[in-house]
């Protein structure tokens, strides 16, 4: 698999259902928090993608 | 009058037995706790993700005193247990450095290691009464 944003998709989906199971017991609960983290790390990589998009200048 | 202090019940488990058994098998510790739901899906997703990093062509770290960057990887690496073990009896992850995934597959075998350590404190909390 050379999809570098499949990639960066399972690993967030991978930590943030971890993270979510670790801090929260109910099980609604822990499904919005593993979407907010997931969609934290992607939002933030693309974000940052773009950001560093036009460097090197 | 000083305010009563609540006192945890005294450990069903013997914590240190936990820790080992959740640091071998990923999830074990929360299925001893009797939380076989997060027990599972610790198991399921940690597996998942070493397993990743090594069709992904990462590299399980060798132990370099020498070099401490691959040193501390290492030792995440080995924070996942048994599946590290046969990995590296099976020859596995030799690590492929022009492979595109390369630098994601060692992220992944890392942080496998690294999050089975934050399961393993989280169940160590709950067993000494920390932790609901």
């Amino acid at each position: 698999m050379t999809s570098h944003f499949l990639l960066l998709v399972f690993f967030a989906a991978c930590v943030a259902i971890v993270m979510a199971v670790l801090q929260k017991d109910d099980r609604a609960g822990q499904l919005r928090l593993a979407l907010y983290i997931a969609g934290g790390f992607v939002g933030a990589a693309l974000a940052l993608g773009w950001v560093l998009y036009p460097f090197p200048l | 009058m000083p305010a009563p202090v609540a006192v945890a019940p005294p450990p069903a488990v013997p914590p240190l037995a936990l820790c080992a058994v959740g640091w071998l098998v990923p999830g074990a510790a929360h299925l001893w706790l009797g939380r076989r739901d997060k027990g599972v899906a610790f198991f399921v997703v940690l597996v998942a993700l070493f397993a990743a990093g090594l069709w992904l062509d990462g590299r399980i770290f060798p132990i370099e005193p020498s070099e401490p960057l691959v040193a501390l990887a290492a030792l995440a690496n080995i924070g996942i247990g048994v599946p590290y073990f046969i990995a590296w009896a099976l020859g596995l992850g030799a690590g492929n450095v022009v492979a595109a995934s390369y630098e994601y597959a060692n992220t992944y075998l890392i942080v496998a290691g690294l999050l089975n350590a934050l399961v393993v404190l989280d169940a160590y909390d709950i067993a000494v009464g920390r932790k609901a």
